[in-house]
């Protein structure tokens, strides 16, 4: 065909030389991903609010509490409250913001293994529980000495360093679960009304389904992750406490963390 | 390198991606023409690991995308400019992912410079950039890595004329460095402008192929003579299609060349003798884009190509 002539005859410029890039190493993905969580404006307020609310708490223990009750144990409950409620919230949107920001789709290109990235941003959701809760605590501690000198009584630290291992354990849980809720929905604003749910309707209908559901009654503590959770709060947990943390655990983390990951790597991002 | 091997992509009953094979070769622009929905972005979502093949497959650079160990230094991905967290800086954007690559930040003002987006710019929120902003700003994110491949969808979109042509030049010089460069539009005069060869997908499938001189030569030659009458019986006699135009022209198969010798040697004086304009591809282009009759008309280019 006569078309044929007009094809461009010169030949393609030799590619450059070059070598194959080192693999992109897993530390550098958590780092990453820890810069991600609170890069935005929702993040770092998220973790500012986390931490004025804790000296809110603190401020109002020392105003209000009478003095047998400002010892440790009164501030780290009252710190715990905003950390509680807020930190689940720091781990759902490492995870939906991939999705509802759209930002998955640079994220996944750059590293198409999805399960590192969702491996990273989970280590770096540990690593903020560890660090956070133990901060949050520090903040406990100086209303503590403040709360005692004002009182002018001795400061009373009444919790055990097992017990404090146990308070950053049983928030790093709670990330966990939004974690977890984050991949399963993919939504922000439909992982956070999720946590809510499972954080605050669910135990009430779980308990009442236990007071009335003589056969429910004996499972209830094994299939409860909050109220199981809650064994991280005493001093001396029972095999069978453990026990129930570890099967309901299965069932609210384990499971559904597994089948979410399951879906985010055959999902389509768009 | 790209190649793209029978790539399939089903959504239940509907077939987005339908058999697509093509290669878009190194030193080359190749340009993926189509309608809206014919399926460039899928298949180009495909290409990058996105979304998963029903079946067939795409290479780069002759491994799968997903089996690229650091795939941001060898392949630059702009699929939509604004998938872009709001709240984040310009600047941020670039640095994390200069840090996923494993490059130093000194690399994010170089590539700042490069799609000329100023500091100021650069420190304010993508939530108020403007869409050819973001398109700098994807830009930049895909070029970051110093990569052998780009692969861009719709990249000119919101970018103003001067814009346009500052991407144009942009990936000419790339293709010219021995780069490999695919990108989509759905806008046959800007590919036309900046690419070396042209894949047309319509419906999920390749309908034309071929580097753009191909493409847009002209598939018949237009003359005109004192006595159009005998024109056209010599070029008939000779074997090739005749028509007669309404305006008294006869538009035939035969090369402007073969024409004139064949009006020579039959002593006919010829008042005009011209390729007819590349119509053919924009014609093909616009039957896509309406709905009617797209099968038949198809099967007819398929049958003159």
């Amino acid at each position: 065909m006569s078309t044929a002539l007009l094809t461009p005859t010169e030949a393609p410029a030799a590619p450059r030389p070059r070598t194959a890039p080192a693999p992109i190493p897993f530390t550098r993905l958590v780092g990453v991903e820890l810069r991600k969580m609170f890069d935005t404006r929702s993040g770092r307020w998220l973790l500012i609010t986390i931490a004025a609310l804790a000296l809110v708490a603190t401020a109002a223990v020392i105003a209000f509490a009478p003095a047998e009750f400002i010892t440790f144990e009164s501030f780290a409950t009252a710190v715990g409250v905003p950390a509680g409620s807020l930190l689940p919230i720091v781990a759902i949107l490492a995870v939906t913001s991939e999705w509802s920001q759209r930002t998955g789709l640079t994220s996944f290109t750059l590293v198409p293994r999805r399960g590192r990235v969702l491996g990273a941003k989970l280590v770096a959701t540990v690593l903020v529980g560890v660090v956070v809760v133990p901060v949050m605590l520090a903040i406990g501690s100086l209303g503590n000495l403040l709360g005692a000198a004002i009182h002018g009584i001795d400061p009373v630290w009444d919790t055990s360093a097992q017990i404090l291992a146990q308070n950053v354990a049983a928030f790093v849980l709670v990330m966990l679960i939004g974690f977890t809720l984050g991949v399963l929905i993919r939504n922000s604003p439909g992982a956070i009304v999720a946590y809510f749910v499972y954080s605050l309707v669910l135990p009430g209908l779980l308990a009442a389904l236990a007071a009335f559901q003589e056969w429910f009654r004996d499972i209830h503590l094994w299939v409860d992750f909050n109220m199981a959770s809650t064994v991280l709060y005493d001093e001396h947990p029972t095999g069978e406490q453990w026990a129930q943390l570890g099967v309901s655990g299965l069932i609210w983390l384990v499971i559904p963390l597994a089948l979410g990951l399951w879906l985010v790597r055959r999902s389509e991002v768009k | 390198m790209i190649t793209v091997e029978s790539l399939t992509k089903r959504y239940g009953g509907l077939t987005a991606v339908d058999h697509v094979s093509f290669t878009a070769q190194p030193g080359r622009v190749t340009g993926f023409l189509g309608p809206n929905g014919a399926g460039k972005s899928t298949a180009m979502r495909v290409m990058v690991g996105l979304t998963e093949a029903t079946a067939g497959q795409a290479t780069i650079l002759g491994r799968r995308y997903t089996d690229l160990p650091n795939p941001g230094r060898e392949v630059g991905v702009l699929l939509d400019a604004s998938a872009q967290h709001a709240g984040r800086t310009g600047r941020e954007i670039l640095t994390i992912a200069a840090k996923t690559m494993g490059l130093p930040t000194s690399r994010v003002d170089e590539m700042l410079a490069r799609v000329s987006l100023t500091d100021t710019e650069a420190t304010r929120r993508v939530r108020n950039y403007s869409l050819g902003m973001r398109q700098r700003l994807g830009i930049a994110t895909a070029l970051l890595g110093d990569p052998e491949v780009l692969i861009l969808d719709e990249p000119a979109n919101g970018l103003d004329p001067a814009g346009i042509r500052w991407m144009r030049d942009l990936l000419r010089d790339f293709a010219d460095a021995g780069g490999t460069v695919l990108l989509s539009s759905h806008l046959l005069h800007e590919i036309e402008a900046i690419a070396d060869d042209i894949v047309v997908i319509g419906q999920g499938r390749i309908v034309a192929e071929g580097t753009i001189a191909e493409l847009l030569a002209s598939a018949s030659t237009r003359v005109c003579a004192a006595d159009v009458t005998a024109l056209a019986t010599a070029l008939a006699a000779a074997g090739h299609e005749v028509t007669l135009t309404p305006d008294g022209a006869v538009q035939t198969d035969a090369t402007p060349a073969a024409v004139g010798e064949l009006a020579l040697a039959a002593r006919i004086a010829l008042t005009e003798l011209r390729a007819s304009d590349g119509a053919r591809l924009e014609e093909m282009f616009l039957e896509l884009t309406a709905d009617t009759q797209r099968e038949s008309r198809l099967t007819d280019l398929e049958g003159a190509a």
